[in-house]
């Protein structure tokens, strides 16, 4: 760059010059990078989630008594189904870890495998909790039952489509990946992937901690 | 084929809003037509309505607040007309349209005008503040702002086609369950809000980031300015707060669309388990409006004192404190449910406590006034209206934090005076001072002044007439929303406020006028040295209006009020200087997904509205879509080069320096 000479009065010049404060950078070194900004942006996200299902569980908490006569969670909840459930889950985030390390290490074949087996993991998942809810409405136990039912049906429903959402955003994701390799943005988005994916599985242990266990306790 | 939609929706009978309705509707079609032919439509798709530049996104905010004001506003005229002029009579309003209005009036002024103003500038300045070239994530903000105007759009549709809801601001249950509100309206209410809570969600998201990640070298925490601080603070309350307004809003939705039974009468329903919810998120509202109006007064105070902001380390430490505070006061919204006295009590402590980080603030600036070299252009004017007015409204809260007080003052006009003298006087009034205090930094030129003080003189008055009535009817036992009554006392003060609004209305006239004159004006008010009112933050050390990438060099910020230490150093210094080291900037490119993501949720809200499904299908899938095409794109950044840096650069810094040789000869 050729040089421009500015009066020395003007204090716009100094604008971006190095300062002489030796401390200045070690206050703060200045922007993060994106993978950070992204990843720091979206735990942001997930709190905002969190702080979501929190108002559906205290309407839970709020509504458990109100079963307007009609069947409480200890006559309806079947344990089983739901540690089937929560194991297929909990594997599923186990091999979300490893497309996450295979993404690192930029093995397209094992990130699809891992994928592939996270979306099936989710699927069954799905597929088990749709079961158990079209039994419930069977029986006479829907939604529209009790309040207690609404609640129930929200918050756990709402979990699902949780799932639902983050197999959609798989689905892209391998597709991406299939179409345009591990770019940088697309790394970020696989990391943003993942920590959807593992706070489902956080949300879940409340929802098989609160609703079901303590459900079926009581 | 078209769910509940048929011709019966459009208020062919109803001669008011049908001619409102339709004189909006024509205006903004002849609008659209103005743009078109005279083929400024690519212009505003290139530049605005695609654009990722925060600057761009923030004005469009502040515009779309401007527009609602005016909305919102001419409801409020109709219910102060209405007032004065129901005394054992009908007035002119029905009652189902006059509970309309005052729903349409408060979920506008609180969503579409309050919210969007202060994103609108947070937007616009905080970055500029911080010394970066944009927010975290450009394109979520574009989103965002977009989501936040299909929402207002939504509402304005209700206008003409169906109905709005008559349940007032907050839909209370059981009055807004399909029982007994089986029209649209409600509906409309909560898929505007539905929309646009996630479009203010995105912003506070990346605004928190922004904020947190993306400052200048050396630029820590206790080194930002204080509306960085207040930005920080407001965003990670809409971060906590807005989920559960969304959690609130879908159970009422499900309510209302599939039967459930959150909180209706039967089944176990519990309707003041949405009175906790609803507040729970309401009450941190209150102060996600007022803390960027906190935020932008301490700018404008110290800016036109001369002087740093007084006792900044207790600024920021009150900041904080009433960010968590607003957390815990949520139930004195209600106190007569009968929680008890014991629930009552805690609340009423808690209330009266966040009173003090907010005393503090006063004194604060009050401290940072005194010994200052103090101008009295239109934006401390404002700082100065705000502080004699909401310590007014802030006295009356406290006093109704008092639950026995509360008892008798609940859902009166008194109540009503009160929030709207701590709206008015602490939001909107920030708003005004903003919105004069950075408007030269958008466009390059400065409001009128005479027009600006002009204005805000009528808005003050008018506001003291048109309020400081309610606080006494308000005490004479009137209750809020009446549509008619029969109290003679009552009639004079609601003359009164009814000419207060018309105050106000002059005041609004005027800044319009005011923005008028000022663009015909621009040559004369043109501002070249980007520092029109010898500023303190790094804000006024770019150009103005700014160039896209904001800093030619981001700058390295070594103290409090970073930019006035550079200009104190640039004084003492006598050597000339190096000239900077210009390098290529990547700046995000400018992306319609926000506007195409609009557009389908438009139509998805609609549909909702109206059961028309396969419409829901369609908008849900063309959103997804939009997304996936977004993410497809190859490259997401454009580089400036260099040289083009220097050139804008060296561009402003001749304009500067013959700017001030020009005023020093």
């Amino acid at each position: 760059m050729d040089g421009v000479t500015v009066p020395a009065d003007d204090p716009h010049a100094l604008r971006g010059l190095a300062s002489d404060d030796p401390g200045s950078a070690s206050m703060w070194k200045g922007p993060a990078s994106k993978r950070i900004i992204t990843g720091y942006g979206f735990w942001i996200f997930i709190l905002s989630d969190i702080i979501m299902f929190s108002a559906l569980f205290a309407s839970y908490a709020v509504l458990i008594g109100a079963t307007a006569g009609g069947p409480s969670g200890r006559q309806l909840f079947d344990l089983r189904n739901v540690v089937i459930e929560t194991a297929l889950l909990l594997a599923s985030s186990f091999s979300c870890g490893l497309a996450t390390i295979a993404a690192d290490s930029r093995n397209a074949t094992w990130f699809q495998v891992a994928m592939a087996v996270t979306c099936g993991f989710g699927l069954g998942f799905l597929a088990l909790e749709a079961n158990e809810f079209a039994g419930l409405i069977g029986r006479g136990a829907g939604p529209t039952r009790s309040a207690f039912l609404s609640a129930f049906f929200t918050l756990v429903g709402c979990h699902g489509l949780h799932v639902s959402a983050g197999i959609l955003w798989l689905l892209t994701m391998m597709a991406q990946v299939y179409a345009k390799g591990f770019r940088a943005d697309i790394q970020r988005r696989i990391l943003c992937f993942a920590l959807f994916w593992h706070a489902l599985d956080i949300i879940w242990i409340a929802v098989f901690t609160i609703v079901y266990l303590l459900g079926s306790a009581a | 084929m078209l769910g509940k939609l048929s011709w019966d929706a459009l208020p062919l009978d109803q001669p008011l809003p049908m001619i409102s309705s339709g004189a909006v509707a024509l205006g903004i079609l002849a609008i659209l037509a103005w743009v078109v032919t005279s083929g400024h439509l690519p212009y505003l798709w290139r530049e605005w309505i695609t654009s990722v530049d925060h600057k761009r996104i923030g004005v469009m905010y502040t515009l779309l607040a401007m527009v609602m004001l005016l909305r919102g506003f001419s409801d409020a005229i109709l219910m102060r007309l209405q007032q004065s002029l129901a005394f054992h009579s009908q007035g002119f309003l029905p009652p189902e349209h006059y509970d309309q209005i005052f729903s349409a009036h408060g979920t506008i002024m609180i969503f579409f005008v309050a919210m969007p103003f202060m994103i609108g500038l947070m937007n616009f300045v905080v970055p500029l503040q911080l010394g970066v070239r944009d927010v975290a994530f450009p394109t979520l903000n574009s989103v965002g702002f977009w989501l936040t105007a299909t929402g207002a759009l939504l509402v304005n549709i209700s206008l003409l086609v169906g109905e709005f809801s008559r349940t007032g601001w907050l839909p209370y249950p059981p009055l807004s369950e399909l029982a007994y509100s089986p029209g649209v309206g409600v509906d409309y209410y909560l898929w505007s809000l539905e929309i646009s809570g996630i479009g203010t969600l995105v912003s506070g998201i990346n605004l928190v980031t922004t904020v947190l990640k993306m400052r200048t070298r050396g630029m820590s925490y206790l080194r930002m300015p204080m509306f960085c601080w207040t930005t920080l603070a407001t965003n990670l309350l809409i971060v906590a707060a807005f989920p559960i307004l969304t959690a609130t809003l879908a159970m009422l939705l499900l309510d209302r669309y599939l039967g459930f039974h959150f909180f209706t009468n039967e089944a176990g329903g519990n309707m003041m388990m949405f009175m906790n919810l609803i507040w729970a998120w309401g009450h941190p509202e209150v102060y996600i409006l007022v803390l960027p109006a906190f935020g932008i007064f301490s700018e404008v105070i110290s800016t036109f004192s001369g002087k740093p902001l007084f006792g900044y380390r207790s600024m920021v430490l009150a900041t904080m404190a009433i960010c968590v505070l607003s957390f815990m006061v949520w139930l004195h919204h209600f106190f007569t449910m009968g929680a008890g006295a014991d629930v009552n009590a805690v609340f009423g402590i808690a209330t009266m406590i966040i009173a003090v980080p907010t005393g503090v603030k006063v004194f604060n600036w009050l401290f940072t006034l005194y010994g200052g070299r103090i101008r009295f252009a239109p934006p401390l004017l404002w700082s100065i209206g705000f502080m004699v007015t909401f310590i007014i409204g802030g006295m009356t809260g406290v006093l109704m934090a008092v639950p026995p007080a509360d008892f008798v003052l609940h859902n009166s006009l008194f109540l009503v005076a009160h929030f709207h003298n701590v709206i008015i006087g602490g939001v909107l009034f920030g708003a005004f001072a903003g919105y004069t205090y950075w408007f030269p930094k958008a466009f390059g030129f400065r409001l009128h002044d005479g027009l600006g003080k002009a204005a805000f003189w009528f808005w003050l008055v008018g506001f003291y007439v048109a309020f400081m009535p309610l606080y006494v009817l308000g005490l004479e036992g009137m209750t809020r929303r009446m549509q008619h009554y029969d109290v003679p006392e009552w009639h004079p003060w609601l003359i009164v406020a009814a000419g207060g609004a018309g105050l106000i209305l002059c005041g609004i006239v005027l800044q319009i006028a005011q923005l008028v004159v000022s663009i015909r004006q621009r040559e004369q008010l043109r501002d070249l040295t980007g520092d029109p009112w010898n500023g303190r933050s790094l804000e006024w050390a770019t150009a103005s209006p700014p160039p896209a990438f904001n800093f030619a060099v981001e700058p390295d910020v070594t103290g409090e009020d970073a930019y006035w230490t550079m200009k104190q150093r640039a004084r003492e210094q006598t050597q000339p200087n190096q000239p900077p080291d210009y390098r290529d900037i990547a700046m995000p490119r400018n992306s319609p997904t926000g506007f195409i993501c609009a557009f389908f949720a438009t139509v998805m809200g609609f549909a909702l509205i109206w059961h028309i499904w396969w419409m829901v299908v369609a908008g849900g899938l063309g959103a997804f879509a939009t997304f996936v095409v977004f993410a497809w794109r190859d490259e997401d950044e454009e580089t400036i080069p260099a040289e083009e840096v220097a050139r804008i650069d060296r561009r402003h810094l001749a304009e500067v320096s013959a700017t001030t040789h020009q005023e020093a000869a």
